[in-house]
């Protein structure tokens, strides 16, 4: 049974922020496309990036609102660390461009992560390392994604844009402080994109039971287990949300309630922002949480493997929440666009 | 002539089996067989097999099975005949041991379907069809019975909503089956809302490919110890017939003229007459051709198939019980394997194995496969061994 991963320094969040595009394609307009609109749909709408948005935009206004909260200066950051499986770049960080647009730069740590829709939880572990090993004061972890979905697959109904930031700090300023952290990680190839791909593949149901309930079971079981914790000791749970099935189902599998994750459950109306998918999850979360609560997110990234990770809330909670938007104030703004809108913003036209 | 007998049978559960190989699905059947023979060593292996050359890039199936069950210097190759593979493997185990050739036989069949997803899957399913003018032209299996289905309900005005007593009875009965794919009842309400597969055809009219093996040990009776492991069951006899490949060159599409031919030969064989039958596991892979089975095999008269379903008669406690174990659609279908899983059941059921499900007093057991829409029929009628 492996030990829980906790800092001997106590660490915690000290800010977050979401961010979600305005535009959204709802799926019935998929299905006219696709389907005559006959079948049944994965979610209600999902959210668009604009013409002029990417994974670097998102995550810079995430992470403005984070800092907002965290009321710290940008240039005692120490790294900024952008998860996300649509990094504009294969090669040149996100994260530097995050950084300097914050002011956090140039001393600063700012390498990109990768492990599809993990990317941003696994930048906050190790930001709790980086935290909880003395080394720095606060570093900014961020998951965001502009998810191509390829036409017509059953994938384009949720594939979305979003993302969450968040500032990881000492205990004692926090708004929700780290109770630990832990990973199941194998080998599984269920869902992947090669390099000069513009659109991933999958394994269709191999996606299912070896990929996104194997591991999130997993991570959860081992968490509770090396917690000695069971899912009535936590008031909200947060899990990865490929569509709207999946986390009701692992939930219930695992014994927590619909209450417990309604709070979380942002993709019937955003879709599956990948590497934003669990996290914005909790900035919904955080944003109605009282003082005490105690949080579990398990997020879940293809290829594959689960970041279990556990909060509790503190009283720093009501005062630094209304610092910034809120996530439903993201998700409620919203402009409806069609399939034809959306096919040209997301450059699936041949244009030469 | 000595009794050709079934000594012992194995078999996985059927589903998806991400995580076990093909062979070693294989393996697992035939050792449980071999084992319930009270350690038998077949002399001759046949292995029924339909889709592992396209979806795991592996044939020869026949001589790798026979390599990884740890026998070497027997006699082994692939049995392949569309969806009655697993039966026709079983018919080459009956005829190495009645001809005198081997004493004992092993009849194997194993799918892995899962070595492949989605759109690959799909068109592997369609090289059971006539390659260059049939599947060509854009047909598949499904659309094949969906074309059937509109043809019967048209001419015999059969009424669209009594198709789902076979999905209903086949999945009900599947809860008595611990092997099964599918364990859970389902209601008519579910069936009538289930998604389009091929107009009239829908997700619930077509029986699911899946994973798994089955294995049946044969041997001449007179060449084994008194005290066997487990009650012998008897192959009474075959009857085997083929009919055109493709539908369009049936003379009557709605007639199975394969299942009556081999249903026939089978009973003259074995000396038995259709009231004789106590039970029938037949080849559902479509709702459609259970109707049509039972016509053409003299149950029903023509046309009116599909009420059978409706007075009851077809249940375990019924008439003619069919699916006794879930038949394809809720056991599952893996397909070269599918026809040893109908033998298995029928032989678990004779020897009063069956558990909720047994039949009181089974005694004989019809079983038939079919390749395609009864592009050919193999039938074989088995006893338990006095």
């Amino acid at each position: 049974m492996p030990e829980l991963l906790r800092p001997e320094r106590p660490v915690g969040i000290v800010g977050y922020g979401a961010y979600v595009p305005r535009y959204r394609l709802p799926a019935k307009e998929i299905a006219r496309i696709w389907t005559q609109g006959r079948g049944g749909l994965p979610i209600e709408e999902k959210a668009v990036p604009g013409l002029d948005e990417d994974t670097i935009t998102i995550s810079i206004e995430a992470a403005r609102n984070a800092l907002a909260r965290a009321g710290i200066d940008a240039e005692l950051l120490r790294a900024v660390w952008v998860g996300s499986e649509s990094h504009p770049y294969a090669v040149k960080p996100s994260s530097t461009i995050v950084a300097e647009a914050l002011g956090a730069t140039p001393f600063t740590q700012a390498g990109d992560w990768e492990f599809a829709c993990k990317a941003g939880t696994e930048a906050m572990v190790a930001a709790f390392g980086l935290i909880g090993s003395g080394m720095a004061d606060y570093a900014l972890a961020i998951g965001a994604d502009t998810a191509q979905g390829r036409p017509g697959d059953a994938l384009e109904y949720t594939a979305a844009a979003g993302g969450a930031a968040f500032i990881i700090g000492p205990a004692e300023e926090s708004l929700a402080v780290l109770l630990g952290t832990l990973s199941y990680v194998t080998d599984t190839p269920d869902f992947w994109r090669r390099a000069q791909q513009p659109y991933p593949e999958h394994g269709m149901r191999f996606t299912g039971e070896p990929a996104y309930f194997h591991h999130i079971g997993s991570a959860a079981r081992a968490f509770l287990e090396a917690t000695n914790t069971t899912p009535q000791d936590y008031t909200y749970a947060i899990f990865h949300q490929p569509n709207a099935k999946f986390p009701q189902r692992i939930a219930k599998q695992l014994g927590f309630s619909p209450e417990q994750i309604a709070p979380g459950l942002v993709v019937p109306t955003v879709g599956n922002t990948y590497s934003g998918s669990a996290i914005l999850g909790l900035t919904a979360t955080l944003d109605v949480a009282k003082p005490g609560d105690r949080i579990l997110v398990v997020s879940f990234g293809s290829g594959a493997g689960s970041d279990a990770m556990a909060f509790e809330v503190t009283d720093l909670i009501e005062e630094r929440r209304a610092l910034a938007p809120a996530t439903q104030d993201y998700i409620r703004r919203r402009t409806e666009i069609d399939y034809a809108t959306y096919v040209r913003w997301r450059g699936k036209l041949v244009l030469k | 002539m000595d009794d050709i007998v079934i000594t012992g049978i194995g078999f996985t559960p059927v589903g998806e089996h991400w995580e076990v190989s093909l062979r070693e699905l294989a393996t697992d059947a035939a050792l449980k067989a071999m084992q319930e023979s009270g350690g038998l060593r077949p002399q001759a292996v046949y292995v029924a097999n339909q889709y592992a050359p396209v979806l795991s890039r592996q044939a020869n199936v026949g001589v790798l099975v026979a390599d990884f069950i740890g026998l070497h210097d027997v006699e082994a190759a692939t049995v392949e005949a569309g969806g009655a593979s697993g039966m026709m493997a079983l018919r080459a185990a009956y005829l190495a041991v009645a001809s005198g050739e081997a004493d004992v036989a092993l009849a194997l069949g194993v799918e892995k379907s899962t070595d492949r997803v989605g759109p690959d899957v799909e068109t592997a399913l369609s090289v059971v069809l006539d390659a260059d003018y049939e599947a060509e032209h854009g047909l598949t299996p499904a659309a094949q019975a969906a074309l059937l289905m509109q043809r019967y309900i048209h001419e015999y005005n059969a009424e669209r909503a009594a198709f789902a007593a076979f999905p209903v009875l086949a999945h009900r009965n599947a809860v008595g089956n611990p092997a099964a794919m599918f364990r859970r009842a389902i209601k008519e309400s579910t069936y009538r809302r289930a998604t389009m597969l091929s107009d009239p055809l829908n997700l619930f009219d077509a029986a699911p490919l899946a994973d798994g093996a089955a294995a049946v040990l044969v041997a001449r009776r007179s060449v084994l110890p008194p005290e066997m492991p487990q009650p012998l069951v008897r192959i009474a006899g075959f009857g085997i017939a083929n009919d055109t490949l493709a539908l369009h060159d049936r003379d009557d599409p709605l007639d199975f003229a394969a299942v009556r031919s081999s249903v026939e030969s089978a009973c003259k064989r074995a000396n038995c007459s259709l009231e004789e039958v106590d039970f029938f596991e037949l080849y559902d892979a479509f709702s459609i051709y259970v109707p049509l089975i039972l016509e053409a095999a003299g149950f029903a008269p023509r046309g009116e198939g599909w009420k059978m379903g409706q007075d009851g008669s077809l249940e375990l406690d019924g008439k003619l019980p069919i699916l006794t174990m879930g038949g394809l659609k809720a056991r599952g279908n893996p397909g070269g394997a599918t026809g040893l899983y109908q033998v298995a059941e029928a032989v678990m059921q004779l020897r009063g194995q069956a558990g909720d499900n047994q039949i009181p007093n089974a005694r004989r057991a019809l079983v038939q496969s079919l390749s395609g829409p009864a592009s050919l029929a193999a039938t074989t009628i088995l006893e338990p061994a006095p």
